[in-house]
């Protein structure tokens, strides 16, 4: 089970290195649109696959969806359904 | 085809035409082959993909990076972005000629075969650091 607060110091540290974010992560709200904070769609990517890493877990196709990946507030929710959390 | 809305306002979207496009740098493709190898590959491009991107790093880069263009810009003219479709969905193939086509695979072609879409046609680009695709979907006339 994901520790709600670990899970998002985990999901800012994932967007540090690969959101290619124009500001600080640490000063976005949960949230904040990470698409108008500047991180492309093959950014998302990255993203997706550095999550899949780090909480060893897999989206699954119908996961893969713009808004799911839009906040660190959404991604935590999908990250909650993947592992019952 | 050129739609013009009731008050004489040209609009960009035609009912029975849809355009996309995308942008990706090269050097971010390469960062994430390196970062993430075979489970970059492995997501995002199909087995005939990655056959025709090659094996030489720089040219490899190049071609998956205009392949993801082109993935995207599919998304984008179908709006597909909130369906949850995975990129192996959309394959860009190499024609004999040169140029390249798009196939359509399991839940995007199905749901692009509710819209209505007909065609699907693309073009690639590549300048430098950067890889672009060109996409036009037609319609048919009857699809909403």
């Amino acid at each position: 089970m994901i520790d709600v607060q670990d899970a998002e110091a985990t999901i800012r540290t994932v967007l540090r290195d690969h959101g290619r974010l124009k500001q600080d992560v640490a000063a976005l709200d949960a949230g904040s649109d990470l698409y108008q904070s500047g991180m492309t769609s093959h950014a998302s990517v990255n993203v997706m696959l550095a999550l899949e890493g780090a909480f060893d877990v897999e989206f699954p196709d119908h996961m893969l969806k713009r808004n799911v990946f839009s906040s660190i507030a959404s991604i935590q929710r999908a990250l909650g359904e993947l592992t019952g959390a | 085809m050129i739609g013009l809305e009731p008050a004489g306002r040209l609009s960009a979207q035609s009912p029975h035409a849809r355009l996309g496009f995308d942008l990706v740098q090269v050097s971010q493709v390469a960062a994430s082959l390196e970062s993430f190898g075979a489970y970059y590959e492995t997501r995002l491009f199909t087995p005939l993909e990655l056959e025709y991107a090659g094996c030489d790093e720089a040219v490899r880069a190049e071609r998956l990076a205009a392949r993801f263009a082109a993935k995207e810009a599919v998304i984008k003219a179908l709006r597909l972005g909130n369906e949850g479709i995975g990129w192996r969905e959309i394959e860009v193939l190499k024609l004999a000629d040169g140029d390249c086509d798009v196939l359509l695979h399991g839940r995007t072609a199905e749901l692009a075969r509710r819209m209505g879409v007909e065609r699907v046609l693309l073009s690639l680009s590549h300048d430098g650091d950067y890889a672009g695709a060109f996409v036009s979907v037609q319609m048919k006339a009857a699809a909403s």
